[in-house]
């Protein structure tokens, strides 16, 4: 799987560069508002890239994705409750508790047909759901607001220069942890399990094992972004978290284009700029955007990085 | 090397496998030949691992394999090839061949080989699998896509992916299937060199290659072995006449 | 008296089941034969309640509405699956989610602008709106003809499958697909007529429950993971497996939430209980759910493959 210089490869390098350097231009007068809809962009850039290692690499479609935003976030909401305001305590408790959801599902969803995997990780996000929604204590279905943010010490994620920043290396951080893992033996284990998971399986791989470890890493990935989500918002509720939220991940993924690096960050950077100008459009904007879906569906194979990439056939995306 | 007794499998009512034994041995080659649905694909799932028997035992290097996963038996020694092609296609020639080298080249438990080294980088895989390739004539163009093969250089890099877990058993299920003439006698002769290192239990319908490499010949009908011998025996045999060979 | 409370329970529970049957049917035949993921299927059950609504205030007659939204359901089924549905089936299941996450957006919007976001209520005539005296237990008559109705739609189905030539193309369908086209069957219209039995059945599902619930926006979209769940646990591409597996989350979910907090009480305080009750009747289909997969990963009754 090699990397070669490709336009795929460039604008994301140049996305990067933008995000990056965003922050200064509010000096020079660029409206707060923008800032805000980046950093909402990089945190579902970082959910995305979560579910693409599941989806796009491992071939499992997960619409329960959202449940671990639920998870992460209210890693953040209930020590809130408890007037807890540790960042280090927030994060890892997100980490956790969504590596623990994803090996207990994993290892019962993983061992089922790949359409019954989709059915079923609907099923898991939608018991969180519920299990979010029962919690009276914690605002139930009512949410929470967040008056603790995260506070690491040096500096407190409530101050939107220092969120955007954390989220910005985060976002760097694990695409790059993707990378290379996609690059490592892990990657080509999990690559030729889906695409030849019996021919895996006759030269001395157990595909199980693997994918059970994409899932957990997956679902800790979209756990952090959850724990992001939480701090930017400073509100929680189980409705912002909905198996929809879940669609709209797996509709990131394959627009940007499933199992390359650059995929989720076009993604989600397309939802939301679609998002955005279509809800400005119309108040009926989910039908237009429905019909986008459909037309997705028939007609894109491979989403925008194959898009920009269409000259150079002769090697396969990265 | 490879022993399977009184194997017996059945699907609802029918009897895919019934009673079955046979044996290879090391530097032999077994052929399994018989009609389409007489049961061969099932005897081969069944020793590969894909299907539990519902009775009898297979035995390989002297353990009882009877219920050991797939990729346990890889691990034991055993290689096998499929019926139909089963390349890694949006991958490169190379890539393909690695896959099957990963774990021979790694340091077991070391995290750093399994998550963070990249396997391009890796110069001693990347070796090895030239080398392979090199055998076999494929080794011009390792960056191309597998899909830019000609059918017969698939199947030829199938068998060197098999052979790259350095088993000592290889099922082989219709290896020259889909093969020209040409294609088929250099595959023929891989497999005579094969022998010298190798037990292998060859399933395939061309009785030009069957009758030319077997050692021993076991014809399977309607789940039933019906005659297993040298091939002189097996041609001279009425019932495999009348069963098998006649209609052909 | 208590019986009377438990045997309530039982007939809700036992209506639940007979609804999740008739939605999970189509549901499990399309993807067991189709080998697609609708995800959209709520959808029908949405419009059928919808139409029955719509048709009862125009008319003021609750029956008639109901089996005239039968074959519009099915008429919008056959639509769908035509001009839509038929082109998805060669193509990857990740394209199936999106394709049918976008067409309940679809769906749901197009409701919403054509009948408002408040949902259409229906009042039960008269004759239905009352209780059976058995024995001095009283039935909400209503709810037990709901039942009758998805007992006797099971009752048909099942002889439809096993008993007519039809039937058997569709188990042949459900088990071989090459097979079946090779035969000279035309696979299209086969597919199209299941797809739009199954619309219907889910329609008819919808029109049942819209005068307990009303008809809204959201009901799809809530029925559609249970049926999902029911599908999952019963095996797919198995009638068999959604009848029995509906009738057991049915009743299961039912009784689960009304005796729950009892339940708890046998083991921890009532305080702990009265909290745990709603959080864990809730899970317990999916916690079963899980169970179930752990031990049969192609659910009860398999259809095979």
């Amino acid at each position: 799987m090699k990397f070669p210089l490709k336009t795929s490869i460039i604008l994301f390098v140049l996305m990067l560069l933008i995000l990056g350097l965003l922050p200064f231009a509010s000096i020079i007068g660029l409206n707060a508002f923008y800032l805000d809809l980046a950093i909402r962009l990089m945190i579902f850039a970082i959910a995305a890239t979560g579910l693409n290692l599941i989806l796009g690499y491992g071939g499992f479609i997960s619409l329960g994705h959202a449940a671990f935003l639920l998870v992460g976030a209210y890693s953040v909401a209930i020590p809130n409750y408890y007037d807890i305001d540790n960042g280090w305590f927030h994060l890892g408790l997100a980490v956790v508790c969504s590596a623990l959801f994803a090996l207990l599902t994993g290892a019962v969803s993983l061992r089922t047909r790949g359409g019954s995997f989709i059915m079923i990780t609907l099923a898991f996000a939608q018991m969180i759901y519920f299990l979010f929604v029962s919690m009276e204590t914690f605002g139930g279905s009512d949410g929470i607001s967040i008056s603790f943010t995260s506070d690491f010490g040096l500096f407190n994620l409530g101050d939107t220069l220092y969120l955007y920043y954390f989220t910005f290396g985060m976002l760097l951080a694990l695409s790059g942890l993707i990378y290379r893992l996609n690059r490592s033996r892990f990657g080509y284990v999990l690559t030729g399990s889906r695409l030849q998971p019996r021919r895996m399986h006759a030269l001395g791989y157990s595909p199980f094992r693997f994918q059970l470890g994409a899932y957990v890493v997956s679902g800790t990935i979209t756990g952090i972004a959850g724990f992001l989500l939480a701090n930017f918002v400073q509100f929680i509720s189980p409705e912002m978290m909905d198996w929809f939220r879940s669609a709209e991940l797996i509709f990131m993924v394959a627009l940007g284009g499933a199992a390359t690096l650059s995929g989720p960050l076009f993604g989600a950077f397309s939802f939301v700029v679609l998002e955005h100008i279509m809800s400005e459009w119309t108040l009926y904007w989910h039908l237009p955007f429905g019909l986008f879906l459909i037309a997705i569906a028939v007609f894109s194979k491979g989403g925008l990085v194959k898009l920009l990439n269409h000259r150079s056939r002769r090697k396969p995306d990265a | 090397m490879l022993e399977i007794t009184h194997i017996t499998k059945h699907f609802g009512g029918v009897f895919a496998n019934r009673d079955i034994s046979l044996c290879v041995e090391a530097q032999q080659i077994h052929a399994l030949i018989g009609p389409n649905g007489a049961g061969k694909s099932t005897l081969i799932a069944q020793i590969s691992g894909e299907l539990k028997p519902d009775s009898g035992r297979i035995r390989f290097a002297q353990r009882d394999i009877t219920h050991f996963t797939p990729e346990r038996r890889n691990r034991l020694g055993m290689g096998r090839m499929f019926q139909t092609t089963a390349l890694f296609n949006e991958l490169s020639v190379l890539d393909n061949i690695r896959i099957p080298l990963l774990r021979s080249t790694a340091r077991r438990y070391s995290i750093s080989d399994w998550f963070y080294k990249a396997v391009e980088s890796d110069s001693s895989i990347r070796k090895t699998a030239l080398t392979m390739l090199e055998k076999l004539g494929l080794d011009h163009h390792p960056d191309q896509l597998v899909a830019a093969l000609s059918h017969g250089e698939q199947r030829q890099l199938e068998m060197v992916m098999t052979l790259a877990t350095s088993p000592g058993c290889l099922l082989l299920d219709e290896p020259m299937a889909g093969m020209s003439s040409e294609e088929s006698a250099r595959m023929i002769k891989l497999i005579r060199c094969l022998k010298n290192d190798h037990a292998i239990l060859l399933v395939e319908h061309d009785m030009h290659a069957v009758f030319d490499l077997a050692d021993t010949i076991s014809v399977l009908v309607e789940g039933s072995i019906i005659a297993s011998g040298t091939p002189d025996e097996i041609r001279r045999n009425a019932a495999v006449q009348a069963a098998y060979l006649g209609t052909r | 008296m208590e019986t009377q409370l438990v045997l309530i329970q039982l007939v809700n529970g036992l209506q639940l089941g007979v609804l999740l049957f008739l939605v999970a049917a189509g549901l499990t035949l399309v993807f067991g034969i189709m080998d697609f993921v609708n995800l959209a299927h709520g959808a029908f059950y949405m419009v059928g309640a919808y139409i029955c609504a719509l048709l009862a205030a125009k008319t003021g007659h609750f029956l008639p509405s109901l089996l005239l939204s039968l074959p519009l359901v099915f008429l919008l089924g056959l639509l769908v699956e035509k001009y839509l549905v038929s082109h998805l089936y060669k193509l990857s299941h990740l394209d199936h989610v999106l394709a049918t996450f976008g067409l309940i957006l679809v769906f749901d919007t197009l409701t919403h602008y054509l009948a408002g976001p408040d949902g259409e209520a229906i009042l039960l005539p008269a004759y239905l709106n009352k209780s059976l005296h058995l024995g001095g237990i009283q039935l909400p008559v209503y709810r037990v003809l709901i039942i009758a109705v998805g007992l006797a739609v099971a009752a048909a189905l099942a002889w439809g499958v096993n008993k007519t030539r039809a039937g058997m193309l569709l188990r042949a369908g459900a088990s071989d697909r090459e097979m079946t086209s090779a035969l000279g069957v035309n696979i299209d219209r086969l597919y199209r007529l299941i797809f739009a039995v199954g619309a219907m059945l889910a329609g008819l599902a919808g029109a049942l429950i819209a005068p307990i619930t009303g008809a809204n926006i959201a009901m799809g979209n809530e029925i559609i993971i249970i049926a999902l769940v029911v599908v999952v646990i019963g095996g797919i591409g198995s009638i068999k497996g959604a009848f029995l597996g509906a009738l057991f989350v049915g009743l299961v979910d039912t009784m689960g939430r009304a005796y729950m907090d009892d339940a708890l009480k046998l083991f921890i305080s009532p305080v702990a209980a009265e909290s745990a009750a709603p959080a864990l009747s809730a899970m317990i289909v999916y916690i079963i759910m899980a169970v179930v997969l752990a031990f049969r990963p192609n659910g009860l009754f398999p259809a095979n493959k």
